[in-house]
C-alpha cells in the first residue's frame, strides 16, 4: 500500500458541542445561564410541582369516590349515574378527615345541576330541546354544512316557540305544565344567556341605529335608554324587576319571576350591545352609505345590505365578549332566588345537611367553574375561527 | 336575625308604604278582595315562600325535593286544604325579596326562618313561634367547658355589625365577664378562624352553629354550649287583612303541638280515631265541628298528622336526632316537658 496516493477524506462534520444544542443547549441558555437563573428555575419547578401535586392529590389521590371505603370507583355506580344518580352514596362519609374532593356529591346531585328541580319524568323535554338546539347550532355554525338560511330561520323563528312549548308545557303540544319555579341548573343558565343574547341583539341594533339617527326623538330616546341602563349594575336591574315590579302591579297580578329576570337581562344586554354595534357602524366608511344612496337604495336596504353586514363583521369580538360576560353574569339571578348552575350547586353544597362536609363546597365550586370554563372557552375559540374566516378578504 | 335583615325588612316596609299609598289604605281595601283560602283552592296549589337553603329548615334532598322544618309546615297547610301535602308550589325567597313576595300576593304564606319582631308585625302577622332560636356558643371539646359563664377571658369570633356582636357585649357585661372579640365580615371567615384556633369560641344563632359544625374538619371535637343568650323566635307569617286565613295558619301550628301533647303520631293516628278520650275525639274531628268553624273539613288534624306527623315528629326528622344536624329540642320542647311550645286547647 506504500506510495498509494492518499485522497484527502473529508472528516465527518462535527456539530456544535452537545451541550449547546437541543434540549440541553436550550436549557443551558434559557434556564441555567447564571446562578440567579438557576435558582429561579429550581424555585419555579418546585412551585409548579407543589401546586400540581396539590391539585392531583385533592382531585384524585385523597378524593372520595363511591366504591367501598370511598377509595375507588365502582362499576356498578357508574351505571347508576345514568339510571338513578340520586341513589349514589359516597363509599365513606366525605366528612372523614383529610378527604380531598367529594365526587359522589357531584354524581348524586348531577341531574339537579342540569335540570334543577324539573320533574324527573318530564326531563326528556329538556333533553329534546337541547338536542334540537345543538343540531340547529351545528348546522348553522360549521361552515362546511349547507343550509345556513334554513337553519338560521329554524333557530331564530321556529326553535324558540318549540322550546317554549316543550319546556313550560301547554300550547299546541299539550304537555303537562311545568312552572318556572322548578327550573334550575344549567337549564336556567342557558335559557337566560340565550334568550338574553337573542333578545338583546335586535334591541341593540335598533338602539344603535336610533342613537345615530338624525331624528331627535329617536336619538334622545335611544341615548336616554342606553345611558340609563348602562349606568346601573345588572344586579340592580334584576333586583328592581324582582322586588319593585310586583309592588307596582295591581294586587293579585303576578308576572313570572323568570320572565321578569329575562326582560331585565335583555334590556341590560341590549344597551351594551347597542354601544358595541355603534362602534362597528362608526367604523364603516361614509363612502359606503353615500354609494348606497347614490344607487338609490332605500334606508332599510342601505342599512340591511350595505352598512350592517360590514359593521357586524367588525364587532364580532365585541359581541362575543359581551356574550361570554352575559353567560357568567347569569349567576346573578341567584339574588332574586332563581337557581342557575352556580346557584343550585351552592344551594346543595351549603344547605343539604346530608352532604355537609368541609370539602363539599369546594368540590361544588370546582365543578361549576369547570362547566363555565368549558362553555366560555368553546365560545371564544369558535369566535376566533369565524373572525379568521371573515377576515380572509383583508389578508389576501 | 341580623340588623341587616331587619334593615331590609324595614326598608321593604317603607317601600311598600310609599308604593302602595300606605298600608292603611291597602288594609281598608282588603275585605273586598277574594278570600285567600278560596283563591288557593281555586288555584289548586298553595304558594309557599321558603328559604333559599337553610340546612334542616328548607333544603333540597337528593332528588331536588324541598324538605325541612319550614317546608313541612307548608305541607301541613296543603294537607288541610287539599288532603294532599304535595299540592304546594315552593317559591324560594331570599332575605331581601321575601316581604315583597308576601305583600304582592306572589306567596300565600312565608315559612322561612323569619324572626318575629315588632316592626314586622306591622303589615304582616305571625302565625306563631314554630322554632325558638337564639344566639349560642360553640367551643372546642378539649377545653372541657360546660357553660357560657366559664368563658371568662376568652377570645370569641363573631360577625361584625350584627345584633350578635351587640348581644355578646351585653351578655358578658351583665355577667361581669371579660372577653376579647375577633370580628369578621362573613360567617365562613369566622368559622375558619375558630377552627384554626384564633378564637376559643364562635357565636351565632344556635341552629346555625349546628349546621356550621357539620362543615368543620372534626365536628365531634366541638361542643355547642346549652345556653341561649338572645331571642330569635322564628315562625310562619301571612299578610294582614284576611282573618280567616290567618286563623287557619295559626291553628295548623297549634294542631301540630296539640297532636304531640296527646301522643297522636303518624303511625298511631288510625288507632287513635277509635280512642274514647274526649280530648282526642275533639282533636281528630270525631266530636264537634271545629274544622268547619275554621272553614275546612273536620278531619283536618288527621290529615295533618298523616301527612307530616306531629310537631315532635317533624322536629326529630328535620332538625333533631333523625337528621344530620342533631339539634336538641331545648326551648322547643313542649311546655309540659320544660320547654316553651304551648298551644291553646281545641274545644
Amino acid at each position: 500500500m506504500a506510495g498509494a496516493m492518499t485522497t484527502p477524506v473529508a472528516r465527518p462534520e462535527i456539530g456544535p458541542p452537545r451541550s449547546s444544542v437541543g434540549v440541553i443547549g436550550w436549557a443551558r441558555a434559557n434556564l441555567f445561564s447564571s446562578v440567579t437563573n438557576t435558582v429561579l428555575t429550581f424555585l419555579g419547578l418546585w412551585l409548579t410541582f407543589k401546586i400540581l401535586w396539590g391539585v392531583i392529590d385533592w382531585a384524585f389521590v385523597t378524593a372520595m369516590w363511591n366504591g367501598p371505603d370511598g377509595r375507588y370507583i365502582s362499576g356498578f355506580h357508574i351505571w347508576q349515574l345514568f339510571t338513578e344518580p340520586w341513589a349514589i352514596r359516597s363509599g365513606a362519609p366525605c366528612r372523614a378527615e383529610g378527604t380531598g374532593a367529594c365526587w359522589p356529591f357531584i354524581a348524586n346531585k348531577f341531574p339537579q345541576f342540569i335540570y334543577g328541580r324539573y320533574p324527573v319524568d318530564q326531563r326528556w323535554r329538556v333533553d329534546v330541546a337541547l338536542v334540537l338546539l345543538v343540531v340547529g347550532l351545528v348546522v348553522l355554525m360549521v361552515p362546511r354544512i349547507p343550509g345556513k338560511v334554513w337553519s338560521a330561520a329554524f333557530l331564530f323563528l321556529v326553535f324558540p316557540v318549540i322550546a317554549f312549548w316543550l319546556l313550560s308545557g301547554g300550547g299546541l303540544l299539550g304537555l303537562p305544565v311545568v312552572k318556572t319555579e322548578v327550573w334550575g341548573g344549567l337549564l336556567v343558565t342557558l335559557v337566560v344567556a340565550l334568550v338574553g343574547l337573542t333578545g338583546a341583539f335586535p334591541v341593540g341594533v335598533l338602539l344603535a341605529l336610533g342613537r345615530r339617527s338624525k331624528m331627535p326623538l329617536f336619538r334622545w330616546a335611544s341615548v336616554g335608554f342606553i345611558e340609563l341602563v348602562r349606568g346601573v349594575p345588572l344586579i340592580t336591574i334584576l333586583f328592581m324587576s324582582s322586588v319593585m315590579l310586583p309592588l307596582f302591579l295591581p294586587s293579585g297580578v303576578t308576572l313570572d319571576k323568570l320572565l321578569r329576570a329575562l326582560i331585565g337581562v335583555m334590556m341590560f344586554q341590549g344597551a351594551y350591545m347597542a354601544e358595541t354595534i355603534r362602534g362597528g357602524l362608526q367604523a364603516v366608511p361614509r363612502g359606503q352609505s353615500e354609494a348606497a344612496d347614490a344607487l338609490g337604495l332605500s334606508y332599510p336596504q342601505k342599512i340591511g345590505l350595505i352598512v350592517l353586514p360590514q359593521a357586524l363583521k367588525l364587532v364580532i369580538p365585541g359581541i362575543v365578549n359581551s356574550f361570554v360576560g352575559l353567560f357568567k353574569d347569569t349567576s346573578l339571578v341567584l339574588i332574586i332566588s332563581l337557581f342557575d348552575l352556580l346557584g343550585i350547586v351552592q344551594l346543595n353544597a351549603n344547605a343539604d345537611p346530608a352532604w355537609s362536609s368541609p370539602t363539599t363546597n369546594m368540590t361544588g365550586y370546582v365543578f361549576a367553574a369547570s362547566v363555565f370554563w368549558i362553555c366560555c372557552y368553546g365560545i371564544s375559540r369558535y369566535s376566533q375561527m369565524i373572525e379568521r374566516r371573515l377576515a380572509a378578504g383583508e389578508t389576501r | 336575625m341580623m340588623p341587616f335583615l331587619k334593615m331590609t325588612a324595614a326598608g321593604a316596609l317603607a317601600l311598600m308604604a310609599v308604593t302602595c299609598g300606605g298600608l292603611e289604605q291597602a288594609l281598608a281595601q282588603a275585605p273586598a278582595q277574594p278570600k285567600t283560602i278560596d283563591a288557593i283552592k281555586a288555584r289548586g296549589t298553595l304558594n309557599c315562600g321558603v328559604g333559599t337553603g337553610t340546612p334542616g329548615f328548607s333544603n333540597p334532598d337528593d332528588k331536588g325535593v324541598w324538605t325541612g322544618f319550614d317546608v313541612d309546615y307548608c305541607r301541613a297547610v296543603a294537607a288541610v286544604l287539599f288532603n294532599d301535602p304535595s299540592k304546594v308550589t315552593y317559591k324560594p325567597t331570599s332575605a331581601k325579596d321575601r316581604f315583597p313576595a308576601l305583600q304582592s300576593g306572589e306567596v300565600d304564606l312565608l315559612s322561612r326562618t323569619t324572626t318575629w319582631t315588632l316592626s314586622r308585625d306591622v303589615g304582616f302577622v305571625f302565625a306563631g313561634v314554630m322554632y325558638y332560636d337564639g344566639q349560642g356558643f360553640i367551643v372546642k371539646k378539649s377545653l372541657g367547658l360546660k357553660s357560657v359563664k366559664e368563658l371568662k377571658g376568652a377570645t370569641i369570633c363573631v360577625q361584625t355589625g350584627t345584633t350578635t356582636e351587640l348581644n355578646l357585649a351585653d351578655y358578658f357585661r351583665t355577667n361581669n365577664l371579660d372577653y376579647k372579640s375577633v370580628v369578621f365580615e362573613k360567617p365562613d371567615e369566622s368559622v375558619s378562624a375558630y377552627e384554626s384556633g384564633r378564637c376559643d369560641a364562635y357565636t351565632t344563632d344556635q341552629s346555625g352553629l349546628f349546621s356550621q359544625r357539620l362543615k368543620m374538619k372534626t365536628p365531634d371535637d366541638n361542643v355547642i354550649l346549652p345556653e341561649i343568650i338572645s331571642k330569635e323566635p322564628l315562625g310562619p307569617l301571612v299578610r294582614q287583612g284576611d282573618f280567616q286565613w290567618f286563623t287557619l295558619t295559626k291553628w295548623v301550628y297549634y294542631a301540630l303541638i296539640n297532636a304531640e301533647e296527646l301522643g297522636i303520631t303518624q303511625k298511631n293516628v288510625d288507632e287513635m280515631l277509635n280512642s274514647a278520650n274526649p280530648e282526642i275525639k275533639r282533636v281528630l274531628g270525631k266530636d264537634g265541628d271545629f274544622g268547619k268553624s275554621l272553614g275546612v273539613d273536620n278531619d283536618w288534624i288527621v290529615r295533618i298528622v298523616k301527612a307530616v306527623g306531629n310537631y315532635g315528629e317533624i322536629y326529630e326528622r328535620t332538625l333533631g336526632e333523625g337528621s344530620a344536624l342533631k339539634i336538641p329540642r331545648g326551648h322547643n320542647r313542649l311546655w309540659s316537658k320544660g320547654g316553651l311550645q304551648y298551644a291553646p286547647p281545641i274545644r
